[in-house]
Protein backbone atom coordinates (compact mmCIF):
# COMPACT_ATOMS: atom_id res chain seq x y z
CA UNK A 1 0.00 0.00 0.00
CA UNK A 2 1.42 3.53 -1.21
CA UNK A 3 1.18 5.61 1.60
CA UNK A 4 -1.12 8.96 0.81
CA UNK A 5 0.11 12.16 1.72
CA UNK A 6 -2.62 14.68 3.36
CA UNK A 7 -1.03 17.73 2.82
CA UNK A 8 -1.18 19.76 -0.49
CA UNK A 9 1.74 23.31 -0.39
CA UNK A 10 0.36 24.50 -3.75
CA UNK A 11 -3.66 23.54 -3.49
CA UNK A 12 -3.56 25.37 0.10
CA UNK A 13 -1.62 28.20 -1.55
CA UNK A 14 -4.09 28.51 -4.26
CA UNK A 15 -6.99 28.19 -1.78
CA UNK A 16 -5.76 30.87 -0.12
CA UNK A 17 -5.04 33.21 -3.27
CA UNK A 18 -8.64 32.44 -4.12
CA UNK A 19 -10.48 33.09 -1.21
CA UNK A 20 -12.37 35.76 -0.42
CA UNK A 21 -10.91 38.16 1.86
CA UNK A 22 -12.67 40.37 4.86
CA UNK A 23 -12.99 43.99 3.90
CA UNK A 24 -10.74 45.25 6.96
CA UNK A 25 -11.55 48.88 6.32
CA UNK A 26 -15.54 48.16 6.06
CA UNK A 27 -15.05 45.84 9.53
CA UNK A 28 -12.87 48.15 11.79
CA UNK A 29 -15.30 51.06 10.28
CA UNK A 30 -17.89 49.42 11.43
CA UNK A 31 -16.60 47.72 15.09
CA UNK A 32 -15.22 51.68 16.22
CA UNK A 33 -18.95 53.19 15.41
CA UNK A 34 -20.91 50.18 17.27
CA UNK A 35 -18.57 49.76 20.22
CA UNK A 36 -18.13 53.70 20.59
CA UNK A 37 -21.75 53.77 20.80
CA UNK A 38 -22.01 51.07 23.22
CA UNK A 39 -19.46 53.26 25.13
CA UNK A 40 -21.56 56.06 24.79
CA UNK A 41 -24.81 54.49 26.67
CA UNK A 42 -22.04 53.27 29.11
CA UNK A 43 -21.09 56.56 29.93
CA UNK A 44 -24.41 58.05 29.97
CA UNK A 45 -25.39 55.30 32.13
CA UNK A 46 -22.63 56.56 34.45
CA UNK A 47 -23.81 60.20 34.60
CA UNK A 48 -27.42 59.28 35.17
CA UNK A 49 -26.10 56.87 38.21
CA UNK A 50 -24.06 59.68 39.03
CA UNK A 51 -27.02 62.54 39.20
CA UNK A 52 -29.77 60.58 40.24
CA UNK A 53 -28.80 58.60 43.13
CA UNK A 54 -25.33 60.36 44.07
CA UNK A 55 -22.80 56.92 43.26
CA UNK A 56 -19.46 57.30 43.59
CA UNK A 57 -16.14 55.44 42.64
CA UNK A 58 -16.01 51.52 42.49
CA UNK A 59 -20.21 51.41 43.57
CA UNK A 60 -20.40 53.51 40.71
CA UNK A 61 -18.48 51.61 38.17
CA UNK A 62 -19.87 48.14 39.65
CA UNK A 63 -23.55 49.47 38.85
CA UNK A 64 -22.62 50.82 35.47
CA UNK A 65 -21.53 47.38 34.71
CA UNK A 66 -24.28 45.69 35.91
CA UNK A 67 -26.60 48.33 33.61
CA UNK A 68 -24.88 47.26 30.84
CA UNK A 69 -24.47 43.74 31.45
CA UNK A 70 -28.12 43.12 32.05
CA UNK A 71 -28.90 45.26 28.20
CA UNK A 72 -27.02 42.93 26.39
CA UNK A 73 -28.82 40.27 27.71
CA UNK A 74 -32.07 41.63 27.55
CA UNK A 75 -31.01 42.16 23.86
CA UNK A 76 -29.92 38.73 23.74
CA UNK A 77 -33.13 37.58 24.41
CA UNK A 78 -35.12 39.32 22.41
CA UNK A 79 -32.68 38.30 19.10
CA UNK A 80 -31.57 41.13 18.60
CA UNK A 81 -28.01 41.17 19.54
CA UNK A 82 -26.72 38.55 16.96
CA UNK A 83 -28.22 40.75 14.67
CA UNK A 84 -25.30 43.82 15.98
CA UNK A 85 -22.88 41.46 16.38
CA UNK A 86 -23.30 40.59 12.61
CA UNK A 87 -23.09 43.92 11.74
CA UNK A 88 -20.50 45.22 13.87
CA UNK A 89 -18.04 42.37 14.48
CA UNK A 90 -15.68 42.91 16.85
CA UNK A 91 -17.33 45.98 18.23
CA UNK A 92 -20.24 44.40 19.95
CA UNK A 93 -17.81 41.45 21.09
CA UNK A 94 -15.33 43.47 23.10
CA UNK A 95 -17.50 45.49 25.35
CA UNK A 96 -19.52 44.05 28.74
CA UNK A 97 -22.44 43.70 26.20
CA UNK A 98 -20.72 40.98 24.44
CA UNK A 99 -19.42 38.75 27.64
CA UNK A 100 -23.24 38.99 28.70
CA UNK A 101 -24.13 37.92 25.03
CA UNK A 102 -21.60 35.07 25.07
CA UNK A 103 -23.52 33.61 28.49
CA UNK A 104 -27.34 34.25 27.62
CA UNK A 105 -26.76 32.49 24.35
CA UNK A 106 -25.91 29.18 24.54
CA UNK A 107 -27.93 28.80 28.13
CA UNK A 108 -30.61 29.94 25.93
CA UNK A 109 -29.86 27.77 23.61
CA UNK A 110 -29.40 24.20 25.49
CA UNK A 111 -32.43 24.77 27.34
CA UNK A 112 -33.82 21.46 25.06
CA UNK A 113 -31.17 18.90 26.90
CA UNK A 114 -32.75 20.44 30.86
CA UNK A 115 -32.35 23.15 33.17
CA UNK A 116 -29.25 20.85 34.69
CA UNK A 117 -27.41 19.33 32.14
CA UNK A 118 -28.12 21.69 29.33
CA UNK A 119 -28.79 25.70 30.58
CA UNK A 120 -26.54 25.32 33.76
CA UNK A 121 -23.72 23.10 32.29
CA UNK A 122 -23.70 24.97 28.80
CA UNK A 123 -23.45 28.43 29.94
CA UNK A 124 -20.06 29.21 29.61
CA UNK A 125 -19.44 27.06 26.64
CA UNK A 126 -17.81 30.16 25.12
CA UNK A 127 -17.40 32.90 27.95
CA UNK A 128 -15.38 29.92 29.91
CA UNK A 129 -12.31 30.04 28.49
CA UNK A 130 -12.46 34.13 28.72
CA UNK A 131 -13.24 33.58 32.54
CA UNK A 132 -10.53 31.38 33.36
CA UNK A 133 -7.97 33.61 31.61
CA UNK A 134 -9.22 36.62 32.82
CA UNK A 135 -8.83 34.96 36.82
CA UNK A 136 -5.20 33.45 35.54
CA UNK A 137 -4.08 36.91 34.03
CA UNK A 138 -5.00 39.07 37.29
CA UNK A 139 -3.71 36.13 39.69
CA UNK A 140 -0.38 37.13 37.68
CA UNK A 141 -0.40 40.95 37.28
CA UNK A 142 -1.16 41.08 41.09
CA UNK A 143 1.62 38.77 41.76
CA UNK A 144 4.33 41.32 39.65
CA UNK A 145 2.50 44.17 41.32
CA UNK A 146 3.38 42.69 44.72
CA UNK A 147 6.58 41.52 44.23
CA UNK A 148 7.17 44.60 42.46
CA UNK A 149 6.28 46.73 45.76
CA UNK A 150 8.19 44.64 48.28
CA UNK A 151 11.13 45.18 46.19
CA UNK A 152 11.09 49.08 45.38
CA UNK B 1 -12.18 -3.92 -10.43
CA UNK B 2 -13.87 -0.46 -11.07
CA UNK B 3 -15.22 2.21 -8.57
CA UNK B 4 -17.72 2.69 -11.08
CA UNK B 5 -20.68 0.53 -11.05
CA UNK B 6 -22.87 -0.08 -14.47
CA UNK B 7 -26.11 -1.14 -13.33
CA UNK B 8 -27.84 -3.98 -15.77
CA UNK B 9 -31.55 -3.90 -14.62
CA UNK B 10 -31.74 0.41 -14.20
CA UNK B 11 -33.29 0.66 -10.84
CA UNK B 12 -36.45 3.51 -11.30
CA UNK B 13 -37.16 6.57 -9.54
CA UNK B 14 -40.96 6.70 -9.33
CA UNK B 15 -41.36 9.58 -6.70
CA UNK B 16 -39.94 12.08 -5.02
CA UNK B 17 -41.11 14.45 -2.30
CA UNK B 18 -39.52 17.50 -0.87
CA UNK B 19 -39.48 20.26 1.78
CA UNK B 20 -37.92 23.24 2.49
CA UNK B 21 -37.44 26.07 6.05
CA UNK B 22 -38.58 29.43 5.67
CA UNK B 23 -35.39 30.92 3.77
CA UNK B 24 -35.14 27.95 1.26
CA UNK B 25 -39.17 28.66 0.45
CA UNK B 26 -38.38 32.14 -0.42
CA UNK B 27 -35.24 31.18 -3.08
CA UNK B 28 -34.83 30.40 -6.56
CA UNK B 29 -36.36 27.19 -6.02
CA UNK B 30 -40.03 28.63 -4.31
CA UNK B 31 -42.19 26.99 -7.15
CA UNK B 32 -40.53 23.81 -7.12
CA UNK B 33 -40.23 22.69 -3.27
CA UNK B 34 -43.30 20.34 -2.06
CA UNK B 35 -43.99 21.79 0.57
CA UNK B 36 -42.98 25.30 2.23
CA UNK B 37 -42.60 25.21 6.32
CA UNK B 38 -43.29 29.16 7.35
CA UNK B 39 -41.38 28.20 11.07
CA UNK B 40 -38.43 26.40 11.02
CA UNK B 41 -39.43 24.97 14.60
CA UNK B 42 -42.22 22.89 12.62
CA UNK B 43 -43.84 23.10 15.75
CA UNK B 44 -41.92 20.99 17.49
CA UNK B 45 -40.07 21.57 20.95
CA UNK B 46 -36.40 21.45 19.64
CA UNK B 47 -34.73 22.15 15.87
CA UNK B 48 -33.03 18.27 16.03
CA UNK B 49 -36.83 17.33 16.54
CA UNK B 50 -37.93 19.39 13.47
CA UNK B 51 -35.48 17.96 11.44
CA UNK B 52 -36.06 14.74 11.87
CA UNK B 53 -39.99 15.77 11.61
CA UNK B 54 -38.99 16.90 8.16
CA UNK B 55 -37.50 13.86 7.38
CA UNK B 56 -40.65 12.38 8.52
CA UNK B 57 -42.68 13.86 6.45
CA UNK B 58 -41.21 13.78 2.98
CA UNK B 59 -40.67 10.05 3.70
CA UNK B 60 -44.45 9.61 4.38
CA UNK B 61 -45.33 11.67 1.65
CA UNK B 62 -43.06 9.81 -1.30
CA UNK B 63 -44.57 6.64 -0.62
CA UNK B 64 -48.21 8.17 -0.59
CA UNK B 65 -47.28 9.66 -3.59
CA UNK B 66 -46.31 6.28 -5.18
CA UNK B 67 -49.81 4.87 -3.76
CA UNK B 68 -47.91 2.36 -1.24
CA UNK B 69 -47.74 1.69 1.99
CA UNK B 70 -44.73 1.28 4.51
CA UNK B 71 -45.40 -3.04 4.32
CA UNK B 72 -44.12 -2.53 0.41
CA UNK B 73 -41.13 -0.69 0.93
CA UNK B 74 -38.27 -3.08 1.73
CA UNK B 75 -35.88 -0.52 3.01
CA UNK B 76 -35.35 2.71 3.89
CA UNK B 77 -31.57 4.18 3.43
CA UNK B 78 -31.24 7.37 5.21
CA UNK B 79 -28.61 10.27 6.68
CA UNK B 80 -28.38 13.34 8.30
CA UNK B 81 -25.61 15.72 9.69
CA UNK B 82 -26.26 15.13 13.37
CA UNK B 83 -23.91 12.87 15.74
CA UNK B 84 -25.11 9.40 15.18
CA UNK B 85 -27.44 10.45 12.72
CA UNK B 86 -30.35 10.62 14.93
CA UNK B 87 -32.67 12.70 12.48
CA UNK B 88 -33.32 9.44 10.21
CA UNK B 89 -33.44 7.02 12.94
CA UNK B 90 -35.76 8.99 15.29
CA UNK B 91 -37.85 9.61 11.49
CA UNK B 92 -37.53 5.77 10.13
CA UNK B 93 -38.34 4.12 13.60
CA UNK B 94 -42.01 5.22 12.75
CA UNK B 95 -42.06 2.97 9.64
CA UNK B 96 -42.75 -0.86 9.30
CA UNK B 97 -39.43 -1.01 7.38
CA UNK B 98 -35.55 -2.32 7.69
CA UNK B 99 -33.48 0.65 7.85
CA UNK B 100 -30.02 1.27 6.48
CA UNK B 101 -28.38 4.70 8.32
CA UNK B 102 -25.28 6.14 6.49
CA UNK B 103 -23.53 8.89 6.86
CA UNK B 104 -20.89 11.10 4.44
CA UNK B 105 -22.06 14.01 5.75
CA UNK B 106 -23.29 16.34 2.46
CA UNK B 107 -22.60 13.35 0.46
CA UNK B 108 -24.95 11.31 1.65
CA UNK B 109 -27.55 11.77 -0.56
CA UNK B 110 -25.79 10.15 -3.35
CA UNK B 111 -24.21 7.42 -1.27
CA UNK B 112 -27.89 6.38 -0.54
CA UNK B 113 -28.45 6.27 -3.57
CA UNK B 114 -26.05 4.06 -5.07
CA UNK B 115 -26.68 1.71 -2.26
CA UNK B 116 -30.06 1.52 -3.00
CA UNK B 117 -29.52 1.30 -6.50
CA UNK B 118 -27.11 -1.53 -6.03
CA UNK B 119 -29.99 -3.65 -3.82
CA UNK B 120 -32.41 -2.89 -6.41
CA UNK B 121 -30.06 -3.83 -9.19
CA UNK B 122 -28.80 -6.93 -7.39
CA UNK B 123 -32.48 -8.28 -7.38
CA UNK B 124 -32.32 -8.54 -3.40
CA UNK B 125 -35.09 -5.77 -2.91
CA UNK B 126 -38.22 -4.70 -4.87
CA UNK B 127 -38.55 -0.35 -3.29
CA UNK B 128 -35.85 1.29 -1.33
CA UNK B 129 -36.64 4.62 0.06
CA UNK B 130 -33.63 6.88 0.17
CA UNK B 131 -34.05 10.07 1.88
CA UNK B 132 -31.35 12.95 3.52
CA UNK B 133 -32.30 16.13 5.64
CA UNK B 134 -30.65 18.63 7.29
CA UNK B 135 -31.59 21.61 9.31
CA UNK B 136 -29.30 25.02 9.72
CA UNK B 137 -29.94 25.24 13.64
CA UNK B 138 -28.98 21.74 14.45
CA UNK B 139 -25.98 22.04 12.31
CA UNK B 140 -24.61 25.53 13.32
CA UNK B 141 -25.21 24.26 17.35
CA UNK B 142 -23.22 20.97 16.23
CA UNK B 143 -20.18 22.57 14.18
CA UNK B 144 -19.96 26.80 15.45
CA UNK B 145 -21.71 28.83 17.75
CA UNK B 146 -25.11 29.60 19.98
CA UNK B 147 -27.17 31.04 17.45
CA UNK B 148 -27.92 34.37 19.39
CA UNK B 149 -24.03 34.90 19.37
CA UNK B 150 -23.23 37.97 18.29
CA UNK B 151 -20.86 36.66 15.46
CA UNK B 152 -19.38 37.55 12.35
CA UNK B 153 -19.71 34.94 9.60
CA UNK B 154 -16.46 35.04 7.23
CA UNK B 155 -16.35 35.58 3.57
CA UNK B 156 -16.17 31.85 2.34
CA UNK B 157 -18.75 30.37 4.85
CA UNK B 158 -22.12 28.37 3.45
CA UNK B 159 -25.12 28.40 5.06
CA UNK B 160 -26.42 24.71 6.24
CA UNK B 161 -29.87 24.37 4.31
CA UNK B 162 -32.94 23.87 5.92
CA UNK B 163 -34.49 20.87 4.21
CA UNK B 164 -35.26 17.51 3.18
CA UNK B 165 -35.83 15.24 0.50
CA UNK B 166 -36.57 11.75 -0.66
CA UNK B 167 -36.99 9.35 -3.42
CA UNK B 168 -38.45 5.99 -3.89
CA UNK B 169 -36.57 3.54 -6.42
CA UNK B 170 -38.21 0.22 -7.80
CA UNK B 171 -37.53 -2.35 -10.07
CA UNK B 172 -40.36 -1.90 -12.00
CA UNK B 173 -42.55 1.16 -13.41
CA UNK B 174 -42.07 4.77 -15.11
CA UNK B 175 -39.37 7.61 -14.35
CA UNK B 176 -36.15 8.30 -14.85
CA UNK B 177 -32.98 5.54 -14.00
CA UNK B 178 -29.82 5.37 -12.10
CA UNK B 179 -27.71 3.93 -14.71
CA UNK B 180 -24.43 4.33 -13.41
CA UNK B 181 -22.25 5.13 -9.94
CA UNK B 182 -19.00 6.13 -9.26
CA UNK B 183 -17.79 5.79 -5.77
CA UNK B 184 -15.37 8.61 -4.78
CA UNK B 185 -12.33 8.31 -2.85
CA UNK B 186 -11.47 10.39 0.23
CA UNK B 187 -8.97 13.33 -0.68
CA UNK B 188 -7.65 15.30 1.98
CA UNK B 189 -5.32 17.90 0.55
CA UNK B 190 -4.68 19.94 4.30
CA UNK B 191 -7.33 22.02 4.25
CA UNK B 192 -8.37 23.22 7.93
CA UNK B 193 -10.12 26.27 8.18
CA UNK B 194 -14.06 24.61 9.11
CA UNK B 195 -15.76 27.99 7.65
CA UNK B 196 -14.01 26.99 4.16
CA UNK B 197 -15.35 23.86 3.07
CA UNK B 198 -15.70 24.27 -0.63
CA UNK B 199 -11.74 24.07 -0.81
CA UNK B 200 -11.89 20.50 1.21
CA UNK B 201 -14.50 19.33 -0.62
CA UNK B 202 -13.28 20.15 -4.68
CA UNK B 203 -10.36 17.99 -4.76
CA UNK B 204 -12.72 15.08 -3.69
CA UNK B 205 -15.25 16.31 -6.76
CA UNK B 206 -12.48 16.65 -9.28
CA UNK B 207 -11.14 13.14 -8.16
CA UNK B 208 -14.44 11.56 -8.47
CA UNK B 209 -15.11 13.40 -11.64
CA UNK B 210 -12.03 13.00 -13.05
CA UNK B 211 -12.36 9.05 -12.37
CA UNK B 212 -15.54 9.10 -14.11
CA UNK B 213 -14.79 10.41 -17.32
CA UNK B 214 -11.12 8.74 -17.69
CA UNK B 215 -11.53 5.60 -16.65
CA UNK B 216 -15.08 4.52 -18.75
CA UNK B 217 -14.18 7.38 -21.26
CA UNK B 218 -16.88 9.36 -21.07
CA UNK B 219 -16.70 12.95 -21.95
CA UNK B 220 -18.45 16.01 -19.85
CA UNK B 221 -20.81 16.75 -23.33
CA UNK B 222 -21.98 13.54 -22.48
CA UNK B 223 -24.69 14.95 -20.13
CA UNK B 224 -27.18 17.56 -20.29
CA UNK B 225 -26.26 18.95 -16.83
CA UNK B 226 -22.74 17.98 -14.30
CA UNK B 227 -24.98 18.71 -10.55
CA UNK B 228 -22.56 19.38 -8.31
CA UNK B 229 -24.04 18.99 -4.30
CA UNK B 230 -22.98 22.36 -2.36
CA UNK B 231 -19.84 23.16 -3.62
CA UNK B 232 -20.80 26.65 -3.10
CA UNK B 233 -19.46 29.18 -5.31
CA UNK B 234 -15.65 29.11 -4.25
CA UNK B 235 -16.02 25.40 -4.30
CA UNK B 236 -17.22 25.24 -7.61
CA UNK B 237 -14.79 28.01 -8.98
CA UNK B 238 -11.75 25.38 -7.53
CA UNK B 239 -13.55 22.40 -8.85
CA UNK B 240 -13.40 24.00 -12.48
CA UNK B 241 -9.77 24.75 -12.22
CA UNK B 242 -8.25 21.68 -10.75
CA UNK B 243 -10.41 19.59 -13.66
CA UNK B 244 -9.22 22.63 -16.15
CA UNK B 245 -6.06 21.40 -15.56
CA UNK B 246 -5.98 18.08 -16.41
CA UNK B 247 -8.01 19.16 -19.74
CA UNK B 248 -11.44 18.28 -18.56
CA UNK B 249 -13.81 21.78 -19.15
CA UNK B 250 -17.13 21.24 -17.57
CA UNK B 251 -17.86 24.98 -17.49
CA UNK B 252 -20.63 25.11 -19.55
CA UNK B 253 -22.74 22.39 -18.41
CA UNK B 254 -21.89 22.48 -14.58
CA UNK B 255 -24.36 23.50 -11.83
CA UNK B 256 -24.34 23.75 -7.89
CA UNK B 257 -27.45 22.90 -5.83
CA UNK B 258 -25.53 25.04 -2.60
CA UNK B 259 -25.40 28.14 -5.83
CA UNK B 260 -29.18 27.82 -6.98
CA UNK B 261 -30.67 27.35 -3.19
CA UNK B 262 -30.79 30.90 -2.40
CA UNK B 263 -31.71 34.17 -3.97
CA UNK B 264 -28.97 36.58 -3.68
CA UNK B 265 -26.10 35.16 -1.28
CA UNK B 266 -25.27 38.03 1.15
CA UNK B 267 -25.96 36.04 4.41
CA UNK B 268 -25.07 32.86 2.92
CA UNK B 269 -21.70 33.97 1.30
CA UNK B 270 -20.93 30.74 -0.71
CA UNK B 271 -24.32 29.36 -1.14
CA UNK B 272 -25.74 26.56 0.63
CA UNK B 273 -24.60 23.27 2.18
CA UNK B 274 -25.54 20.51 4.32
CA UNK B 275 -26.87 17.01 3.57
CA UNK B 276 -30.44 18.41 2.48
CA UNK B 277 -29.31 20.53 -0.08
CA UNK B 278 -28.61 18.42 -2.82
CA UNK B 279 -31.33 15.88 -1.44
CA UNK B 280 -34.01 18.99 -1.95
CA UNK B 281 -32.97 20.37 -4.71
CA UNK B 282 -33.00 17.22 -6.87
CA UNK B 283 -36.38 16.17 -5.73
CA UNK B 284 -37.56 19.24 -6.18
CA UNK B 285 -36.02 20.96 -9.34
CA UNK B 286 -34.30 18.44 -11.31
CA UNK B 287 -36.39 15.67 -10.92
CA UNK B 288 -39.12 17.62 -12.52
CA UNK B 289 -37.08 18.92 -15.42
CA UNK B 290 -36.24 14.83 -15.91
CA UNK B 291 -39.55 14.14 -15.94
CA UNK B 292 -40.64 16.97 -18.54
CA UNK B 293 -37.98 15.43 -20.37
CA UNK B 294 -36.54 18.81 -20.39
CA UNK B 295 -32.78 16.98 -19.13
CA UNK B 296 -32.76 13.51 -20.15
CA UNK B 297 -29.15 12.30 -18.76
CA UNK B 298 -27.58 14.27 -16.01
CA UNK B 299 -24.15 13.57 -13.37
CA UNK B 300 -25.29 14.02 -10.21
CA UNK B 301 -22.61 14.41 -7.79
CA UNK B 302 -23.01 15.21 -3.95
CA UNK B 303 -19.66 16.34 -1.80
CA UNK B 304 -19.23 15.85 1.56
CA UNK B 305 -16.00 17.26 4.24
CA UNK B 306 -15.91 14.94 6.57
CA UNK B 307 -15.31 16.74 9.88
CA UNK B 308 -16.48 16.60 13.19
CA UNK B 309 -16.23 19.34 15.94
CA UNK B 310 -13.66 17.18 17.67
CA UNK B 311 -11.46 16.86 15.03
CA UNK B 312 -11.33 19.85 13.74
CA UNK B 313 -10.42 21.13 17.53
CA UNK B 314 -7.83 18.93 17.85
CA UNK B 315 -5.83 20.42 14.50
CA UNK B 316 -6.93 17.47 11.93
CA UNK B 317 -7.76 19.10 8.39
CA UNK B 318 -11.07 17.86 6.20
CA UNK B 319 -11.14 15.18 4.22
CA UNK B 320 -13.46 16.06 1.53
CA UNK B 321 -15.65 12.90 -0.55
CA UNK B 322 -17.88 12.83 -3.31
CA UNK B 323 -20.13 10.23 -5.15
CA UNK B 324 -21.82 10.49 -8.38
CA UNK B 325 -24.56 9.15 -10.15
CA UNK B 326 -25.91 9.03 -13.77
CA UNK B 327 -29.57 9.42 -13.80
CA UNK B 328 -31.40 9.47 -17.33
CA UNK B 329 -34.74 9.04 -19.20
Amino acid sequence: MKKRQFYNKNYLEYVKGISPKTNEKRSLFRAFIVGGFICCIGQAVRYALEGIFQLKGDELSAYVSLVMIFLGAFLTGLGVYDRIGKFAGGGSIVPITGFANSVVSPAMEFKTEGYIYGTAAKMFIVAGPIIVFGVAGSVLVGLVYYVGYMIF
Amino acid sequence: MSRTIFFRNKPIILETASIGGPKESKGCLKDYIERKLDDDLFDEKSFEKAESKMMLAVIKKVIEKAKLDDVNIDSIIAGDLLNQIISSTFAVRNFNTGYLGVYNACATFTEALTIGATLIDGGYMKRVVCSTGSHFSTAERQYRYPLELGSTRPPQAQWTVTGAGALILSNIGDGPKITCATIGKIIDYGVTDANNMGAAMAPAAADTLLYHFTENGFSPNDYDLIITGDLGTLGSRIMKDLLWEKGIDIEKNHVDCGELVYNLAEHEYQGGSGAGCSSMVFCSYFYKLLKEKKLNKILLIATGALLSSVSSQQGESIPGIAHAVVIEN
